[in-house]
């Protein structure tokens, strides 16, 4: 493959596309395929063949508001519908041209007007299954500018220019990481990446491996280059069945197109990935319990150093990036470090993908400039708190996140903000939540979580996270007391300081973030046995009104 | 011809002590007597930095190290027994403690069990935290040996001294977080497993989870410190 080859393919994936008058693109990623989008896509199928109209449906990944789906967007007008089953396949089809079906109809101009589409520019445009399609929408051009023109150390110089940090929750310099790996003395280098997307109500990284899985591979071949290694790993969970499936079929075209393998765009590199399925264990997300799965062992995180990028996967030299970070690598391969280092906030650049979930009108996946105000991410593009209900909290980073209160939704997203918040980026997941949930009960759920995917390595993590969720236990069924309490605290700062990895060390911050700013709560399940939001069943106020009676 | 060794210097504890390059912090301070409590690290085996004990502190840097696995760093300065680092270890053996049922008086390690040992070292006079009083099983299918998991503490030393010097590897853990287990082979009984009967794992418990039957109800002190002798014959043949 060459860099004329892949023009001339795009070139021909143009003229094939200019047959047709409109395009009706419809989301198959999970949202809408649970509510019949493989129907509604075939009936759309059946109604354009019936019409006179030269029309084009296409499947693909996810557009974004998934609480609207199914989803349709038909091109080139860029009409937006919702709610769309196979029943409306008639009159969409029927509308082309005129004026849009009024029933399915949406507005979301604010939800799309504030978002910055790099890592998902291509998701509602393309059929993840077609290399042809990435390839149209420049697939693949950067890897072969890199082969082709660039040396190593120019990508890498490139990448440090951008100021890229990974995605997956730590925020450290990608740039530098590479750098590691690559000074890293060996032959032998691994480069993998992190699809282990594991924290309740994050889906960023399945929506891109679904939606968009060459350019995941076109990242990691970009970095193997860079850093020397021509083998790569993608560990995804078994729990993605559909990223598993979309990502065995981008290989197989990759490798058919002569992306990956041997003399690559004839040039002496080398590189092909495989696939390794996790087993169902949040602590895999951890990069050396990560590397003990790949290698076969039992998922237990090890003591850093020595980091995986001196010794990593069977002692070698291993680069570890998560999904999104290698999704954004091409596109600043191809427009230049400094036009990602232009976006974003003072220290944290470019973008990032959120999924907004919880109490909130605009579920789905947004993508929006780094620096923007939680409050705009909320009430703007998230079409704030649906039903009458006010907003409480919003939960930021997983299980090793916080909740940041009302008041402090002007603070602009990076890193360090949310950090100094009590919480942190995390992987990207954002879940609100209003009036009607008691932040005692959520700091339980997440200690709840950590405590069933503790590896139980550490003392700390294993024993502590019970310990916890005992405690918290109590103070829900309204049995805990003030004793309680001093000791949740207590045990908090030993967890977190003494933890093994990042799961244990971070497993309080629910506890911690809720206790700074919503301590009332825990002293009203305490001291009056009254659950605010109405959530918690209090045993003990039952018990001893009884006694009176 | 001279073997040129790299030589640093640091400080622990405010004692001005030298090391060679690669050494661990505790192997430097144990040299120097300096105490530093460990439950998992033991002599002669791979460390994991799990039981967290042997966590210390270094100037300059906010997170708290383990002692066991951090090598020597020209001009560092250790402390070892700080009050924040005190109130953890506490909090740590107070985990322990609760996790399982740790009976001491009905005991065989009684008097030679080290998580006791700690106990007392480390002043804990009475555990804060709820027990957790799990019902765990007792299997007494070997026929020299019991396992017993209320009193395990899953340091995994017996898995390692049987993966690395007995080279059987019959134990490993099973399951996650609170409700891991020490199994051998495929979670079969200890009496129809491939086990070699060499008792190196009960020498090395450092609680009564792994016993000799034949001193039920009376003294069973444990001896690991077989265990960097053997290494150290076996290194020189």
């Amino acid at each position: 493959m060459t860099i004329e080859e892949l023009e001339q393919i795009a070139k021909n994936v143009k003229q094939e596309n200019e047959k047709y008058d409109y395009e009706i693109n419809v989301c198959m990623d999970l949202a809408c395929a649970s509510q019949g989008a493989d129907k509604l896509k075939d009936a759309l199928v059946k109604a354009a063949e019936a019409g006179a109209k030269k029309v084009l449906v296409r499947r693909t990944g996810c557009m974004g508001p998934c609480s609207h789906g199914p989803l349709v967007r038909v091109d080139p007008e860029e009409r937006l519908y919702r709610r769309v089953n196979a029943s409306h396949a008639e009159a969409i089809v029927k509308s082309l041209g005129g004026a849009p079906v009024p029933e399915l109809q949406c507005d979301l101009d604010e939800h799309f007007d504030k978002q910055v589409r790099v890592v998902l520019e291509n998701a509602g445009y393309i059929d993840p299954e077609k290399i042809d399609d990435y390839i149209a929408r420049d697939g693949y051009k950067a890897l072969l500018i890199v082969l082709t023109e660039m040396t190593p150390s120019g990508v890498i110089h490139r990448i440090t220019e951008s100021g890229l940090r990974g995605r997956g929750g730590g925020g450290y310099p990608t740039g530098l990481k590479w750098g590691t790996v690559a000074k890293a003395a060996g032959d032998v280098k691994y480069v993998v990446c992190n699809g282990d997307e594991g924290d309740p109500g994050a889906f960023m990284d399945r929506s891109v491996m679904e939606g968009d899985p060459h350019r995941v591979i076109e990242g990691m071949a970009i970095a193997a280059y860079a850093v020397g290694a021509s083998k790569g790993f993608i560990y995804v969970r078994a729990e993605y069945p559909v990223a598993v499936s979309r990502l065995t079929t981008a290989l197989r075209e990759a490798r058919r197109h002569g992306l990956l393998g041997n003399n690559i765009c004839n040039t002496p590199f080398n590189f092909d990935v495989e696939i390794r399925l996790g087993a169902g264990a949040f602590v895999c997300g951890e990069e050396t319990a990560l590397i003990a799965s790949i290698e076969g062992r039992r998922g237990t995180p090890k003591p850093r150093p020595p980091y995986p990028a001196s010794s990593g996967l069977w002692g070698k030299p291993t680069l570890i990036n998560n999904v999104e970070t290698y999704a954004n690598i091409a596109p600043i391969v191809r427009n230049g470090g400094k036009w990602f280092f232009n976006m974003g906030s003072e220290r944290s650049k470019g973008t990032k993908v959120f999924a907004l979930t919880g109490k909130i009108a605009n579920t789905g996946l947004v993508e929006v400039p780094m620096g923007i105000k939680l409050r705009e991410i909320i009430e703007e593009i998230g079409g704030g708190v649906p039903g009458g209900h006010t907003f409480k909290a919003v939960q930021t980073g997983g299980p090793s996140g916080g909740c940041i209160p009302a008041d402090m939704l002007d603070v602009g997203v990076s890193y360090d903000a949310l950090l100094k918040m009590g919480s942190i980026m995390g992987s990207g997941g954002m879940i609100v939540m209003d009036d009607t949930s008691c932040m005692v009960n959520v700091a339980r759920f997440f200690i709840e979580f950590c405590m069933t995917e503790s590896c139980g390595k550490c003392i700390p993590c294993r024993a502590g996270t019970a310990q916890m969720f005992t405690l918290l236990t109590r103070i829900c069924d309204g049995t805990g007391t003030m004793a309680d309490l001093a000791l949740l605290e207590d045990l908090c700062s030993t967890v977190k300081e003494t933890s093994l990895c990042g799961l244990g060390q971070t497993a309080p911050n629910p506890v911690l973030s809720t206790l700074k700013y919503f301590r009332n709560e825990y002293i009203e399940h305490i001291v009056h046995k009254r659950c605010p939001a109405g959530v918690c069943q209090m045993e003990a106020v039952k018990s001893e009104s009884e006694v009176v009676a | 011809m001279s073997v040129e060794t790299d030589v640093k210097t640091l400080v622990i504890d405010e004692q001005e002590v030298s090391a060679r390059a690669g050494q661990t912090i505790l192997e430097v301070a144990r040299e120097n007597d300096i105490n530093i409590p460990t439950l998992c690290h033991l002599e002669g085996l791979s460390d994991v930095g799990a039981c967290r004990l042997c966590l210390v502190e270094i100037k300059g840097s906010n997170k708290l190290l383990p002692a066991c696995l951090a090598t020597v760093q020209e001009g560092m300065e250790v402390s070892t027994n700080t009050e924040r680092l005190q109130k953890h270890r506490r909090t740590i053996l107070e985990l322990l403690f609760a996790e399982r049922n740790h009976i001491c008086s009905v005991c065989v390690s009684n008097g030679h069990c080290e998580l006791q040992t700690l106990g007392q070292e480390q002043g804990l006079t009475h555990i804060r935290l709820p027990y957790r009083n799990p019902e765990l099983n007792v299997d007494a299918s070997h026929e020299r040996f019991t396992l017993d998991h209320n009193r395990c503490i899953l340091c995994t030393r017996c898995v390692r001294v049987c993966s690395e010097i007995e080279g059987a590897h019959i134990w490993d853990v099973m399951g996650r977080g609170i409700n891991s287990l020490i199994i051998s082979d495929l979670h079969q009984d200890w009496g129809s497993s491939a086990c070699t009967r060499c008792g190196k794992c009960v020498q090395v418990c450092p609680t009564g989870a792994l016993f000799d039957k034949s001193k039920i109800g009376s003294d069973h002190p444990k001896y690991p410190e077989f265990l960097p002798y053997l290494n150290l014959m076996r290194e020189a043949q």
